[in-house]
């Protein structure tokens, strides 16, 4: 069995985040980059399958520009065997993502694909089920235990009720949750042999997929800042100001 | 605890990349592309503990890559003015440039990123072949059986509170240089254990340090400068502590705004961090960044003892370079050109070493003879001058550096080590600091946020107590624990539950600074690597 797993290059998670000047965006230079947290997820499960003899090859791709080469580094120095970095340059949206990915699939047949399951940037939840849909195969999203059984996989779903537990055929593609399993650090000597494992580079325009945003981006702000709290000397000054500076009762 | 770990041999071994660590890197290849060189970094990426001012001399970067402007080094911003201001309660006096010595003046420097420089350098190191691996603390020094140093061993990944593997284990791995490089910046935790087992401090004075803050704001446009380079002394401290600030226009309308505080202060009340917000409120400062906003926060503990407390740099199997010993000019308030000139040289010392079988004790001569020293030298007598207070001080210096340009036949002392000046609380005046208005001035809590700062959760506490009863029984009661307000992001807390104190250590927060370290008055606090990755997560600090 082959996975494929998509790894996408974030600002890390402990950068506070900040928009640029002029609305378009989000400052990201000078900006410290990592892998997607759930992807890191994705990675992991993959090779434990693999460590467990139940698959035989792991391949990590990327979307973005050059320097999504660390990222894809960064998954063979945790035990992916080669990597795939398709560049484009600027935004590339959920479904352009998935048009890619649906390239790289019909190319490197895997039997499963893992992605986390959403990126912390765009927060969009949807290049996985996309991807399914372009490919005609069947999704688990946001799993947090995976079991091959049988040629099929048992998933574990995290959903707003708990936790519900699907079957279904391989191949497949898994979202990952980051309850799944907790990642592994890259080992010094295994960042070494990472250097020398191929990352074959490809370029989206070669891949003959429309990949123009579909999304007009009208301006992107900063969240409202939190007002400072007040204290209230009775619960009758509470209940007044509850009722009419704050409208909720 | 030890276990037989993975091992990997090269023929230099440099511990953290800042300027010192890289441009030894640099050189070393350099001089001999053959030679196999690792050189680590505690943060998860280069530059991101890295925390300068900086007003850059390319003196060093001169002489190591001749061509860093057609290689695109992020060195921009030519300093174009400069300003020195006295500041009173509300008024400023502004000194003549003409009057200033000639080591602060900074027509020929540039305003840049150190952590961006930094970033660069490692560029240029890997090109050449350097293997650098960031995320990745030396946690310990390996010796050989006759005491020489054999290399360092990775920090263990992977342990919880009480020092049990988790899953995620993985064990550190001993690296065995040939020789090895040590450049962790100011008060390297290693560096420290160096110092004392080879006695390299032996008949030198205690070692001086200051506690730097560093703040990047973006300004009006109509108040930007590019270029502009602004120093000042005198307010909010007093007359008997020794500090200023810095304030530079660099590009994208950012400015630097910065403010160093000697930690020989004497009040345990004084907390650093509030002098330096209440020094954004004075007129003359909040002009330049009202409107704007603050983008920004760190801080770092830097060497002031410069000459006199600068240790021997070598010992057997290994050399200890740039702020790691102290090559920090204080005078100037550089330190990178110094550091990495002796990275440099360290360089060349290790080249003889294998090519000539000359022993590492030549480094000294080498330092002796090059432009470091002479700096150094000139230097040495305006840091100790200031313990007269800051008028006299400010009399000696001109004197000293105008006058006789560093060469008074006499060296002055520095008599006592940070830790041992502070007066008893009750004997020293408390100080009421305002209340941050956030927006001009701000609490700790909002600061240690834009550092970035993260340790993964539930690994053993880096901040380590030789007594842990002492804070409550003895430091509390004495100097009314200055921990809360020495440390820049509130690690250290004085916790009331049902009338019984209790002293709380914040590890998470920690951004590396080594002010505890250095100033708890009993040198009761020790600081060790935490898991590597963690810190701060500087941007163009």
């Amino acid at each position: 069995m082959k996975i494929l797993v998509a790894v996408k290059r974030v600002i890390d998670y402990n950068v506070q985040i900040r928009v640029k000047e002029d609305n378009t965006g989000v400052v990201t230079d000078n900006v410290k980059m990592s892998t997607n947290p759930p992807d890191d997820n994705a990675i992991e499960e993959a090779v434990k399958i693999k460590e467990s003899g139940k698959a035989t090859e792991v391949v990590a791709v990327s979307i973005g520009e050059e320097k999504a080469q660390e990222t894809v580094r960064k998954a063979l120095a945790v035990g992916a065997d080669r990597g795939i970095l398709v560049k484009t340059d600027g935004i590339i949206e959920p479904l352009a993502v998935s048009k890619l990915l649906q390239k790289i699939v019909e190319k490197e047949k895997p039997d499963l694909v893992f992605m986390g399951k959403q990126a912390i940037d765009d927060d969009c939840n949807q290049t996985g089920q996309m991807l399914s849909a372009l490919l005609n195969w069947p999704q688990a999203t946001f799993a947090s235990k995976i079991e091959i059984k049988d040629g099929k996989l048992e998933v574990t779903r995290e959903i707003d009720e708990g936790l519900e537990t699907i079957e279904i055929n391989v191949p497949a593609i898994v979202t990952c949750d980051l309850r799944l399993n907790e990642p592994r650090y890259a080992s010094l000597p295994n960042i070494m042999k990472a250097k020398k494992k191929p990352i074959e580079q490809l370029n989206a325009s070669d891949l003959g997929v429309d990949i123009n945003p579909r999304i007009e981006q009208v301006k992107v702000e900063e969240p409202p800042k939190r007002k400072a709290g007040i204290k209230v000397s009775s619960v009758a000054e509470l209940v007044q100001k509850l009722k009419n500076e704050a409208k909720v009762i | 605890m030890y276990m037989s770990r993975e091992t990997m041999e090269y023929d230099v071994v440099i511990v953290g990349g800042g300027p010192s660590g890289l441009a030894a890197a640099i050189r070393l290849k350099q001089l001999n592309s053959e030679l196999n060189i690792c050189l680590l970094e505690k943060a998860s990426e280069i530059g991101a503990h890295i925390l300068s001012g900086n007003v850059f001399e390319t003196r060093a970067l001169d002489e190591l890559i001749p061509g860093w402007k057609e290689l695109n080094a992020p060195i921009k911003t030519k300093v174009t003015r400069e300003k020195f201001l006295f500041l009173g309660k509300n008024k400023s006096l502004s000194w003549p440039t003409w009057l200033l010595p000639a080591v602060q003046k900074n027509h020929k420097n540039y305003i840049i990123s150190l952590a961006n420089l930094c970033r660069w350098l490692a560029e240029q190191a890997e090109a050449l072949g350097v293997e650098i691996f960031p995320g990745f603390p030396a946690s310990e020094i390996l010796y050989n059986d006759d005491g020489s140093v054999k290399g360092v061993a990775t920090q263990d990944m992977g342990l919880d509170k009480e020092g049990n593997k988790k899953d995620s284990y993985e064990p550190g791995i001993d690296l065995i240089g040939k020789i090895t490089v040590f450049a962790e910046g100011c008060r390297g935790h290693l560096g420290k254990q160096l110092i004392n087992k080879f006695e390299l401090d032996k008949g030198k004075d205690p070692q001086q340090y200051g506690i730097g803050f560093k703040e990047i704001w973006e300004i009006d446009k109509k108040n930007h400068e590019e270029g502009m380079v602004m120093h000042t002394a005198g307010w909010p401290l007093d007359k008997n502590t020794y500090g200023g600030s810095f304030i530079y226009h660099a590009e994208n309308k950012q400015v630097f705004l910065g403010y160093v505080i000697g930690l020989d202060y004497k009040n345990p009340h004084l907390s650093p961090f509030d002098e330096f917000q209440r020094f954004k409120t004075h007129p003359a400062i909040r002009k330049i960044i009202e409107g704007g906003k603050r983008i920004s926060y760190g801080a770092r503990a830097l060497i002031e003892g410069g000459f006199q407390s600068l240790p021997k740099m070598f010992m057997p199997g290994a050399l200890l370079i740039g702020c790691d010993a102290g090559t920090l000019n204080m005078p100037k308030i550089k330190g990178s050109h110094t550091a990495m000139k002796s990275g440099m040289i360290a360089a060349e010392t290790i080249n003889e070493h294998f090519k000539l079988k000359k022993d590492l004790s030549v480094f000294e001569e080498k330092f002796k003879n090059s432009w470091v020293y002479d700096e150094l030298y000139k230097a040495r007598n305006v840091k100790p001058s200031f313990s007269w207070g800051l008028i006299l001080g400010i009399i000696f210096t001109g004197i000293d550096q105008i006058l006789f340009r560093g060469r008074m036949p006499f060296t002055l002392k520095h008599k006592h080590a940070d830790h041992e000046t502070l007066k008893p609380a009750n004997e020293m005046p408390k100080i009421e600091y305002p209340k941050p208005d956030n927006i001009i001035t701000f609490d700790k809590t909002s600061s240690v946020y834009l550092t970035g700062t993260n340790h993964a959760d539930n690994q053993p506490v880096h901040l380590k107590l030789k007594d842990p009863y002492l804070p409550i029984n003895y430091t509390l009661e004495k100097f009314d624990e200055p921990a809360q307000r020495y440390c820049p992001v509130g690690v250290y807390e004085v916790q009331n539950e049902n009338n019984v104190q209790k002293f709380v250590i914040n590890s998470q927060n920690c951004i590396h600074c080594k002010t505890c370290d250095i100033k708890e008055p009993s040198q009761n606090i020790t600081w060790v690597t935490p898991e590597g990755g963690g810190g701060p997560k500087y941007g163009n600090m």
